[in-house]
């Protein structure tokens, strides 16, 4: 998905995760993935650099479809589909 | 012929089923020895973010490492003079360990501290307490207990804490895909 494709998404489920560092994010993910149905969008707003390479892993490893993220001034938008 | 095809994929299955039963499984297992605060940090970052991952955590505590479970709030009684001199010169929980490297008289600690919280990075304590919810798998190895002294009723209210020996933390690393000594 392209940046502005990405920008125009509407998430069933926004985490903000920006108060928290590594593992935060990850772990906030986790926990809001719970709360979503399968087919859902989940966005995860994250100031931490290392949760850019760390939720494509994680969907990778789990089964989530990740969409990709925008960068935005001081944070980071991510996107992912819930299997 | 027939019975020679059937007497070899019996022999195969049984194969396979020994082969399936020594694959390890989605589980990591950390030894957890030093009682320094930056390796105790590292291994509770691994230990909470592999179960973000889906993956089961089975965690080891021994030697140095044991004192972090001390819950500062208790006591253990009946100690003998030596183990009363452990204990007392041990960190007596989390709270109470320090930096492996730049501790500068608990200045250095301080300041990572201070430093941690600017960065929202966990604390100890917060990490230990996500380990409980997420289930974090804790034993605590049980000689070395005895050889600081520290006794069951002095250690933190954490859920399920096990005390084992060195034989369930091989059966554990054993079946584990990651094995990490911290």
């Amino acid at each position: 998905m392209t940046t502005e494709e990405l920008k125009n998404i509407k998430a069933d489920f926004v985490v903000d995760a920006r108060g928290t560092a590594c593992p935060g994010p990850l772990l906030a993910a986790k926990k809001a993935i719970g709360e979503i149905e399968s087919g859902e969008i989940m966005e995860i707003l994250s100031a931490d650099e290392g949760t850019k390479h760390d939720i494509p892993r994680w969907c990778d490893k789990v089964g989530h479809e990740y969409l990709g993220f925008a960068d935005l001034d001081s944070y980071t938008r991510l996107f992912l589909k819930k299997a | 012929m027939s019975n020679e095809i059937e007497a070899q994929v019996a022999e195969l299955e049984k194969k396979i089923k020994l082969l399936q039963k020594s694959q390890p499984k989605d589980q990591i297992s950390i030894i957890s020895f030093s009682g320094d605060l930056d390796k105790m940090l590292a291994a509770m970052i691994i230990a909470t973010g592999a179960r973000a991952m889906d993956t089961e955590v089975k965690m080891f505590f021994t030697f140095w490492a044991t004192a972090m479970l001390r819950d500062p709030k208790k006591i253990g009684k009946g100690k003998d003079f030596m183990s009363k001199m452990f204990g007392f010169m041990l960190p007596k929980g989390s709270s109470k360990l320090k930096l492996s490297k730049m501790n500068m008289c608990g200045m250095g600690t301080a300041m990572l501290k201070v430093l941690m919280k600017k960065k929202r990075v966990s604390s100890l304590e917060e990490l230990l307490a996500i380990a409980g919810e997420l289930g974090v798998e804790i034993n605590v190895c049980e000689m070395s207990m005895d050889l600081m002294g520290f006794k069951r009723e002095e250690m933190l209210d954490y859920p399920n804490l096990k005390y084992v020996g060195v034989g369930s933390y091989l059966a554990d690393a054993d079946e584990s895909r990651i094995q990490l000594f911290i």
